[in-house]
């Protein structure tokens, strides 16, 4: 894996140039010690996936089980929220088109498996590899493959929605997309009387969704390594297959920044007009951009409706498109590792982190009342984030060294996401 | 394409208006009566964009904080500031709180005192975050205020949601509500008069600042070009104050309506209805003052059609589906939009 280590970008000549002292030597020290381009991701992946023997329970868990609140459940939902900040980084950050309506791809992802996993069509008798214990009615295909077809349907979608409107200036195709994570959800909650069939369940949703598994044949052959079918009580599985796909996702974004599509995409972010005429096509570059974001969105979604065993139209709200898009933000857009640990951040603060704060300071403060619930306000806390990360550090606490020297160029009529039709 | 469309949705409505006509009539009195605060919200957004090109996520925010204020005072009986407790607000005479027994001198002037403070209140709000968050991102690409809008939304929410909690929050009914003229089974009352003969005065007072007075010209001067109005001694930080001022104005006369006139106001309702005007006001031709006021009108209606005539579940829907058909085949909306040019 190529990480920034091996991609040392041009320093940026703005006033921020400086670097700080340890970070040179730093630098130096990791150019001399080539084995340590491997040796760090490797060294990261090992801690992740050990995370449950050391975080959950063991010698650490008093900090992260215990002190952060970090559990299996809190756990796998950071992990969908990280995946889900990687598939908006390649909107927001490679691309540069801001997209308020990200949630839309998580719901359709979600719906897919609803469609393609669960009993929601009753009448019907599909099966295709799946691994529930009897044989249910509805439409139950292996649940691997309605993770690719919910990538399939939200790519289709994101094009679908991106090829008229992805050539309106910025702010218009914000507020499209906002509009468009507005609609999915909203049909989906009408959807259970469409010309007289059920398609989504309506408000009740869609629930007994299938759950992930590799079958008896590859159980056996693995010795009992594999699981069947995944449970709700073994809920380590769910995190290593999440995690799984969470490398892949990493190494997707890694591999398409530094390819000839990623370079495009920077060129359209930085400016589009010049890259226009450079030969740069925008329509098909931005629509791959919508589409590959999407498709990330769909996989989490599958894997979280199936998580959750349930999925409702009510739990994608517009909110979810600002958290995620809060995570970018504050990791530093387009940075893979800025994004990751910016949707860390925000996705232990949004599920444990700000139940946990006003714990710590309900019961650590004398005279605060022990009565203020912090995570009630998380929204105008997020809210704040962004006004103050906008304000301060536009470009996130991490972010890429290009993505900054656009930012620190403060140009007045700079046309960085700007185009007129 | 759009021509069929167009062929079919009139089909449909005059079919509706033949088989139902007092119905009908109904549905679109309560459209253009909606379409009116609409309008006064849309004229906020038109109005700042307009002037920066920047869409006020916080407007649509700042509205509902305006029907809060209205609420406390038709409540409480007196002005409020947000996590300050009742009294420390400095007395404002207001009397005791109105309910729908008291006198009917009390009640006007409730209902001039929710206007007015709730006005004012906006007023400020507007003006703070224009100061704070928006000016030194002026310089900025456009989308980074953008994303500041946004995270305002969610502050002035939570202040909202601080402010009085999180049920609806009802308050009594102190408009008149005597029959005006009744129709078969259609009635107009007076209630529903008093939103348009609100909306229209406070309409006219602001084509008048904006067409006739030196600072309605120092607006349209740097909307034009900000630069070169600059150059020309326009003061533009406070030209933009001043329209942000004037876009908070009526985003709080608007909410002191929609509280009056629908009876409950809530901490979230902002963010939708607030969407909805923006709809508004691209439909009308962004920028475009009398696009906003017929885009609401119309987006009223288009409400009520939907709601009166197919199912008020698929409301959003429609109204979102409007939004993008407008943005993508028709930008400039109906009227034509009014932005600054050469950027």
């Amino acid at each position: 894996m190529s990480g920034e280590a091996g991609q040392q970008a041009p320093k940026a000549s703005g006033p921020r140039a400086t670097t700080s002292s340890w970070r040179a030597s730093w630098r130096r020290y990791r150019r001399e010690h080539k084995w340590l381009r491997w040796a760090i991701p490797l060294a990261i992946i090992v801690l992740a996936f050990s995370y449950p023997w050391w975080g959950l329970e063991g010698p650490l868990s008093f900090i992260f089980n215990d002190g952060l609140g970090i559990d299996n459940d809190t756990l796998f939902n950071m992990s969908v929220y990280v995946m889900l900040a990687l598939g908006l980084n390649v909107v927001v950050g490679y691309a540069g088109l801001l997209d308020l309506g990200y949630v839309a791809f998580f719901a359709l992802g979600a719906y897919t498996l609803g469609w393609f996993g669960s009993g929601l069509f009753s009448t019907r008798d599909i099966h295709f590899l799946d691994t529930n214990a009897t044989r249910l009615p509805g439409i139950h295909l292996s649940f691997w493959a309605v993770v690719i077809l919910a990538g399939a349907v939200c790519a289709f979608a994101g094009v679908l929605i991106g090829w008229p409107t992805l050539r309106l200036r910025g702010d218009y195709l914000a507020i499209v997309t906002l509009g468009f994570g507005e609609i999915i959800p909203d049909v989906f909650r009408n959807g259970d009387s469409i010309a007289g069939h059920n398609l989504t369940g309506g408000v009740r949703g869609v629930t007994q969704l299938d759950r992930p598994g590799f079958g008896d044949t590859l159980h056996n052959a693995t010795g009992g390594i594999l699981p069947v079918r995944y449970n709700s009580l073994e809920l380590r599985p769910w995190f290593w297959t999440i995690l799984v796909m969470m490398l892949i996702t990493i190494f997707v974004n890694l591999r398409l920044r530094d390819s000839k599509l990623g370079r495009a995409w920077i060129a359209v972010r930085e400016d589009e007009i010049a890259a226009s005429a450079m030969g740069v096509p925008l329509m098909r570059t931005k629509l791959w951009a919508y589409a590959i974001g999407a498709i990330f969105g769909g996989f989490a979604g599958a894997v979280y409706g199936s998580f959750i065993n349930g999925i409702f139209p009510t739990g994608f709200s517009f909110q979810i498109s600002v958290i995620v898009l809060v995570m970018v933000i504050v990791g530093g857009m387009g940075n893979i590792w800025g994004v990751i640990a910016g949707a860390m951040l925000v996705s232990w603060l949004n599920f444990r982190g700000l139940d946990k704060i006003g714990e710590w300071i309900n019961g650590g403060i004398p005279g605060s009342g022990n009565d203020i619930a912090i995570a009630k306000y998380k929204f105008g806390i997020f809210g704040g984030l962004l006004v103050i990360m906008m304000l301060f550090r536009p470009e996130g606490l991490i972010p890429s060294s290009r993505r900054k020297a656009e930012f620190a160029e403060g140009e007045g009529t700079a046309t960085l996401y700007d185009v007129r039709t | 394409m759009g021509a069929v469309l167009a062929a079919g949705i009139g089909y449909w409505l005059i079919k509706n208006a033949i088989e139902s006509p007092d119905r009908f009539l109904e549905v679109t009195l309560i459209g253009v009566t909606n379409g009116s605060i609409y309008a006064l919200v849309a004229l906020g957004y038109t109005l700042v964009y307009g002037i920066i090109e920047l869409i006020n996520f916080a407007h649509g925010d700042n509205f509902m904080l305006g029907s809060f204020q209205t609420n406390g005072i038709v409540n409480a009986g007196s002005f409020q500031i947000p996590f300050f407790p009742t009294s420390f607000v400095l007395a404002i005479p207001l009397g005791a709180a109105a309910t729908a027994n008291s006198s009917s001198g009390q009640k006007i002037y409730t209902i001039l005192a929710c206007l007015f403070f709730s006005m004012l209140f906006c007023m400020v709000i507007n003006v703070s975050i224009e100061r704070i968050g928006y000016k030194p991102l002026r310089d900025q690409p456009r989308l980074v205020p953008l994303i500041t809008a946004l995270g305002f939304s969610f502050i002035l929410q939570d202040v909202g949601l601080i402010w009085k909690g999180a049920g609806p929050q009802p308050l009594p009914n102190i408009l008149p509500t005597g029959t005006i003229f009744h129709w078969r089974g259609a009635t107009y009352s007076w209630d529903d008069f008093i939103v348009i003969a609100v909306t229209i005065p406070l309409l006219v007072v602001l084509t008048y600042l904006v067409r006739r007075t030196r600072s309605g010209k120092a607006m349209r001067a740097t909307a034009q070009d900000m630069d070169a109005s600059s150059m020309m001694g326009i003061n533009v930080d406070r030209t933009i104050s001043f329209t942000f001022a004037l876009g908070g104005a009526l985003a709080g006369a608007a909410g002191a309506i929609y509280a009056l006139y629908i009876g409950t106001t809530k901490f979230d309702l902002g963010f939708r209805l607030g969407l909805f005007a923006f709809t508004a006001a691209v439909l009308g031709g962004i920028g475009n003052l009398s696009g906003a006021v017929l885009g609401g009108i119309v987006l009223g209606l288009i409400q009520a059609y939907t709601e009166g005539f197919w199912d008020a579940r698929w409301t959003t829907t429609v109204v979102f589906s409007v939004l993008i058909a407008i943005l993508v085949f028709r930008p400039s909306g109906i009227l034509g939009e009014q932005v600054p040019e050469g950027q």
